[in-house]
């Protein structure tokens, strides 16, 4: 195996990180969704909108990884 | 790592003006001058906004106003009345990052906060200055930040050290959080826009993926900058109250 396609084969493996961030995306906004539908008046789209970035940059570092695998 | 051509090349910093004192590169660099474009930008943004501060804010007054009250809500909420004297600190920390994001957006211009030593430089002043404080006000009791309450003595032997890596490795979580964010984000938005050639005829949908990716790409500028303020301030509130 080349260093190229060893270099791709990493990549696509550092993207499986973005499993993890998609899965803790979809919790957040599901119990963001839940909370809003039993309580309308409830103000926690601050803390939802905290917990996505939180959980968006843990999926990015494997994407950043991938990329400077891939273009580096 | 930036290489010549191909996504990562929006990020190459240049010399505009070639600068050598002793054997030191101190050129005035395309991040430089975002650098102090931002800065010039907040403090004439501010000034102006508040030139004539009346009781009733005009429109810009009041948009200055509302982003100051949000930190400084934000300080009283996490840190109390003792994180007062840390305000315009975290507040100009606040619009640095926050202006440099969304000046970074603007076409052709560069982001200087997806550079990690960037990113990195302003973490470890919030991470160093959080420990001096915390050192100052409780001396030699702040190594209680270390040992959670309530564990029995044999388990304190693990947590302790965990305690300890988790407390050191802070500013380098935040600094990479906010570098992979911008750098990831505007190195998709060129894949993306590269596949429009590449598509030919349906080259309208990476279009139509750009511009939402844009529109994400100005969220996370303002939500980033806003992650970076709120665990600054939980790491002064963990410095000040240790638990």
């Amino acid at each position: 195996m080349d260093l190229q396609s060893a270099k791709m084969i990493g990549a696509g493996i550092a993207c499986i990180a973005l499993v993890g961030a998609g899965i803790g995306i979809g919790n957040i906004f599901a119990a963001l969704v839940s909370g809003l539908a039993r309580n309308p008046s409830a103000n926690i789209q601050g803390p939802a909108f905290l917990g996505f970035a939180l959980a968006e940059a843990t999926g990015l570092f494997g994407l950043l990884v991938a990329f400077i695998l891939l273009f580096g | 790592m930036a290489a010549e051509s191909g996504p990562l090349s929006q990020f190459t910093i240049e010399r505009l003006i070639p600068l050598h004192v002793g054997g030191l590169d101190v050129s005035f660099t395309n991040s430089a001058l975002l650098m102090v474009l931002t800065v010039l930008l907040g403090t004439v943004f501010l000034l102006y906004a508040m030139r004539s501060a009346s009781l009733v804010p005009g429109r810009l007054q009041s948009v200055a106003e509302m982003i100051f009250e949000m930190v400084d809500g934000l300080v009283k909420e996490h840190v109390g009345p003792e994180g007062r004297p840390y305000l315009p600190f975290l507040f100009t920390l606040f619009m640095f990052v926050l202006l440099g994001n969304l000046l970074g957006m603007v076409p052709w211009s560069f982001t200087f906060t997806s550079h990690i030593i960037v990113t990195f430089a302003l973490a470890a002043t919030v991470f160093i200055g959080v420990t001096l404080i915390g050192i100052f006000r409780h001396g030699f009791k702040f190594l209680a930040l270390f040992v959670p309450h309530g564990v029995p003595g044999p388990l304190l032997m693990l947590l302790v050290p965990i305690e300890m890596l988790s407390y050191l490795i802070r500013p380098f979580t935040l600094a990479i959080r906010l570098f992979a964010n911008m750098m990831a984000g505007h190195t998709m938005l060129i894949i993306f826009a590269g596949f429009v050639t590449s598509l030919g005829l349906f080259g309208f949908l990476p279009i139509g993926m750009d511009i939402f990716l844009v529109l994400l790409e100005f969220l996370v500028a303002a939500l980033q900058a806003y992650v970076f303020l709120i665990l600054s301030c939980l790491y002064l509130k963990d410095a000040i109250h240790l638990h």
